[in-house]
């Protein structure tokens, strides 16, 4: 189902009668959605919604979604290195609830009218944005423990607000991707104290890693709040209940306490608590380097891709030949029923 | 908990799991001969965990994404039973025996170290190594040893779904299109030649009685159902005698010691130390 022919579209219209029809329901509709926004309920997917509405939320959950798939990558990177077989189990079961969050988000936005494949090949076209802390290398082994720690930390900061997004599907998807993520922090924290607490070498691994993550993720809560066009309309639309830098302050708070735990430090001569805030003060961010990677000059941008369009591309006959057997079995079907009939 | 006091582990953990670290606090200890034999089915398990989990965000489909690192997480959760039990006989770990042995004390068959290729030939050895597998398991849950009675039952299980797996990858490769007809012939024919192998009956297996599953025995109900699914799939059996040159002695192929320099390095370049 494309959002053209969606049944909450714009309507062909064949005389003014419809034409009047058509607009008394979409007021109708909108005082509706308008209702249900205020008393923080719950929009489904055959509710009425505006354009706009449905346009936005696409756009979120296909980069969610995209963020997921070449997010595998990196991590994906280390499954056959991992350094001990409890370790690899643990990632590869990590990296395999990546792609399940995929699907679940994939499935999430069709169910607003667009078609998976459409997703997909703005992926693959190179149109479509992803989380860019994923166009970063993941180097050393700690590094899957900072992305984990990190990554995944800010993701969930980012995302148990959205448990509560206004529109139902991505809500609920929300609801079991953030359980997951946190037992994918948690393992990120284990490897980042493992080696902390282990050789020096181990140690000095840990704090390159960290060194080198932390201020990418701080910048996964999106620009700072004068400078994110989409943020304002998604507050009052209830997709986003807190603003970029009010998410990141939460982020940061957080971490301060679990890098001493960690007896490691984080890389912002800056940072100090700030008594009357009430939260920890903490130096600018490189925002230069944020909006070239965004623009798709980040170490990998064009690696992931090329990386993802090999996939697709190299498993294309597979994706035809199911799609082939699928189609003799329906005609078989169809043949026994006419040779039943027949009979 | 004692594995030695019980007929099974999984009956006494009911609705649990057995884990690696149950099998390596149990206090089972394997006897020489039987510690070999789990390294030899837990080597094949590892190297073939190995070469799936290469797949991951490289498959045809995000849903096949999925099923092949699932496969490799239930290999890999082999691997770590096996290896773990193994290295009671001789105190010593899991990653003591995967990142510390040399290549040419690994025992696994070759046909587990052929490299994936295409999609056509990763599901043509899988479907091999499955149903293989399977009969093993099948069998192994009456091993007189307890602890490999319980390993079998719980690998069963999973096992039980791998083989679904490939062989209905190999129905719609074989009766998709031409070009995935061709592809998955071709990858019966470029692996065919290993399949001998894993009814060798080699040593320690020859002495350990009702303790092992003597690897003769599952050849013909093992290529019963390969011909069986291969036919139905409209694909031809390969019309080729076993690849002469190993029998899980050694001598194994030249693929063995780059599957294992990727898988070894990092723990390599510290040793002792933990992670």
């Amino acid at each position: 189902m494309s959002p053209e022919n969606h049944q909450h579209a714009p309507l062909h219209l064949a005389d003014e009668g419809d034409a009047a029809t058509a607009l008394a329901e979409a007021e109708a509709g909108q005082h509706r959605f308008d209702e249900l926004i205020a008393e923080d309920s719950r929009i489904e997917p055959r509710d009425w919604m505006p354009e706009s509405y449905r346009k936005s939320l696409v756009r979120q959950v296909s980069q969610h979604a995209h963020s997921e798939i070449i997010g595998m990558q990196p991590e994906g990177n280390w499954i056959s290195r991992a350094p001990s077989l409890k370790r690899k189990a643990i990632l590869m079961a990590k990296v395999q609830d990546e792609a399940g969050h995929g699907l679940y988000l994939y499935s999430a936005a069709e169910t607003l009218g667009r078609p998976r494949e459409e997703m997909y090949d703005q992926l693959y076209s190179g149109k479509a944005k992803y989380s860019s802390i994923f166009n970063y290398p993941a180097r050393t082994w700690a590094d899957i423990g900072a992305i984990g720690w990190l990554v995944d930390g800010a993701a969930i900061v980012n995302q148990v607000p959205l448990c509560r997004a206004s529109y139902g599907p991505y809500g609920r998807a929300m609801v079991r991707i953030c359980k997951e993520e946190s037992f994918h922090q948690r393992q990120g924290w284990e490897i980042l104290y493992s080696l902390s607490h282990g050789t020096e070498a181990q140690h000095q691994m840990a704090q390159d890693a960290v060194d080198r993550f932390y201020g990418p993720a701080l910048q996964m809560f999106g620009p700072p709040d004068g400078d994110s066009p989409n943020s304002q309309q998604s507050m009052e639309w209830k997709i986003k209940r807190f603003t970029n830098d009010e998410l990141r302050q939460r982020f940061v708070d957080m971490l301060v306490p679990q890098v001493e735990a960690l007896g490691l430090t984080l890389p912002d001569p800056e940072l100090k608590w700030n008594e009357e805030r009430g939260h920890y003060d903490f130096g600018d961010l490189d925002w230069d380097e944020f909006f070239a990677v965004i623009k798709g000059n980040g170490p990998l941008s064009r690696q992931r891709l090329e990386h993802y369009r090999k996939a697709r591309d190299e498993g294309a006959w597979v994706r035809e030949a199911a799609v082939a057997y699928a189609n003799h079995q329906a005609q078989g079907r169809d043949r026994d029923q006419a040779a039943l009939i027949g009979a | 908990m004692s594995f030695a006091s019980h007929d099974s582990a999984t009956r006494q953990s009911q609705g649990e799991a057995i884990t690696a670290e149950e099998i390596a606090s149990s206090g089972a200890k394997a006897e020489d001969a039987t510690a070999r034999y789990a390294l030899l089915l837990g080597d094949d398990a590892l190297i073939l965990s190995q070469r799936l989990g290469a797949w991951v965000s490289r498959a045809p489909e995000l849903e096949e994404d999925v099923a092949l690192a699932n496969i490799a997480l239930d290999l890999l959760g082999h691997a770590r039973f096996l290896l773990t039990y193994a290295g009671t006989a001789w105190d010593k770990t899991e990653d003591d025996l995967a990142y510390f042995r040399p290549e040419e004390e690994f025992r696994s068959c070759r046909l587990v170290e052929q490299e994936n290729g295409d999609f056509g030939k990763t599901i043509a050895r899988q479907l091999i190594f499955s149903f293989y597998q399977h009969e093993l398991y099948s069998r192994l849950v009456q091993s007189t040893d307890t602890t490999l009675a319980a390993i079998a039952e719980k690998a069963l299980k999973e096992v039980d779904y791998h083989q679904d797996h490939a062989a209905q990858w190999m129905l719609r490769l074989g009766l998709g299109t031409q070009e995935s007809a061709q592809r998955v012939q071709a990858g019966l024919d470029s692996v065919w030649s290993y399949v001998e192998e894993l009814f060798t009956d080699v040593e320690p297996i020859t002495e350990l009685g009702d303790i092992a599953v003597l690897p003769s025995t599952l050849r013909e109900p093992t290529l019963n159902r390969l011909h069986q699914v291969i036919e139905e799939a409209g694909l031809s059996i390969p019309d080729m005698s076993g690849a002469h040159g190993a029998d899980r002695s050694g001598r194994h192929s030249e693929q063995r010691g780059l599957i294992l320099a990727e898988m070894q390095v990092l723990a390599r370049q510290h040793p002792g130390a933990t992670w």
